[in-house]
Order: structure tokens, then sequence, then C-alpha cells
């Protein structure tokens, strides 16, 4: 019915988030002196800058709820005109499409913020052989 | 299908990008990043529907076609995107066009 609402909502909010990371990334960079151009030097020193990390979770939510909001179309439950939703026509239907907000809705949301968790991990992980290997290469060298 | 459709062009993104377009300036991270995430949503709803005694996949006509269109969406949202972002600069006609100043009318006349 309008189970896309809940990591819409998501996307909002993670996106606000998003925007306050990377103001604070580029004050950083301009206290330290470099330039914000120079991010990709960065990246190669001090690993994906996390601003960068969370657009992955803003783009799979943002995606995955416009890609279901297409499918809600398709079945006639979102509509373009006012209320959108057309359970919302239906004073019975509120309540069951609140229900499946607060179900299928949230563990959409979820899921895909614990997929993002298991991504962050993976990049830390290969982040730090990607130190380990340099460091053993500067050894050798040294 | 649905799913199955949307799941597959996941797949088919996530090995271009991984061989061919992992430059970040086309963007294409981000077509993968949508499909993957219409992707796991969907699973969550197939198992809402086994839940309610409904089957995981919708087998008909009508989704595999949904199923398409989707794709299609998300082909289109992504080269919208591209095109805003110009990576390729293509478009700094149109930008040096809003920039010119009095002066340099004055220098093409």
């Amino acid at each position: 019915m309008a189970c896309f609402t809940a990591p819409l909502a998501e996307a909002i909010i993670v996106t606000i988030i998003k925007k306050r990371i990377e103001k604070k990334e580029k004050a950083t960079l301009s206290l330290s002196g470099k330039d914000s151009t120079k991010i990709a030097e960065t990246e190669n020193h001090s690993g994906i800058p996390f601003s960068r990390k969370i657009g992955w979770l803003t783009k799979m939510l943002w995606g995955g709820s416009f890609l279901l909001a297409i499918e809600h179309i398709w079945h006639g439950e979102v509509v373009p005109w006012a209320p959108f939703l057309t359970a919302m026509n239906n004073p019975a239907d509120i309540q069951p499409m609140l229900m499946e907000i607060a179900t299928v809705g949230v563990t959409m949301a979820l899921l895909v913020t614990a997929v993002w968790v298991v991504m962050l991990a993976v990049s830390k992980h290969l982040e730090n052989r990607k130190e380990k290997n340099s460091a053993c290469d500067k050894a050798i060298e040294g | 299908m649905c799913l199955v459709i949307t799941a597959f062009a996941a797949v088919i993104t996530t090995l271009i990008w991984y061989f061919k377009a992992h430059n970040e300036n086309i963007k294409f991270s981000m077509l993968v990043l949508m499909y993957w995430g219409a992707t796991l949503m969907w699973v969550v709803d197939g198992f809402f529907s086994i839940a309610k005694g409904e089957p995981f996949l919708d087998l008909s006509i009508n989704d595999t076609l949904l199923g398409f269109v989707i794709v299609l969406c998300g082909l289109a949202v992504w080269l919208f995107v591209l095109l805003y972002k110009d990576p390729k600069n293509v478009f700094d006609f149109l930008k040096g066009a809003h920039k010119q100043t009095p002066t340099d009318i004055n220098k093409n006349k």
C-alpha cells in the first residue's frame, strides 16, 4: 500500500546527515590546509571519506523507494493527486496501510541499512589490508 | 518476476561496474545501488507475502512487464543524473552562455 514511505523517510534523514558530514569534512580539509579538490589524494592515504560511504546508503534508499513507488503507481496504489495514496480515500484502509508501513516498510529500511553496515565492514577490511600492504612495501624499501 | 528482473539487472550492472565502469565520474555505482536497494526491498515484500499465504514471486505477465518498466525507469534516472552532472563537460557551451559577461558579449560583436 505504502511500504516505500518508511525507506523514503530514512532516505530524507540520511541525506540531511550526509550534507552535514560533507560540510564537516570540507571544513576539516580546509583547516588542515588541503584543497577540497585534493579529496582523491586524501582517499588514498586515509581511506574512503565517510560522506561517500553514507552516500551508498542514500543511493540504495532513494533508488529503492523510487522504484517501489513506480510499482505502487503501476498497481494504482499511488496517484498524482491528493491524498496521493489511494488507501487514504477509504478510512477502513488507513489502519492496514499504517500497519504495512510499520511492518514491511520498517523491515525494508532495516534490511537496506544492515546491508550497508556489511558494506562498511568490508570496505574497512579492504582499507586495513591496503594500509598493511603499503606499510610492508615501505618496510621492504627501507 | 519484478523481483527477479530487478535482481538480474542489479547483478548485471554490478558486473559492468566491476569490470568496466568503476570510474566515479559516470555515476554508474548509483544505478547499481539503486537496483540493489529495490531488490532488497522486494525480497522483504516477498517474505511478508509468504507470511500472508501468498507466493514469494508473482509470475504473471503483468508483473514481468512491470519488471522491465522498473529497469527502464532506473536507467532513465541514471541517464538524467549523468547528463545533469555532465562529467565530460559536453554541455559546457550552455554554461558558458550563462556566464558571459557584457564585456564578453561586446567582444563577440
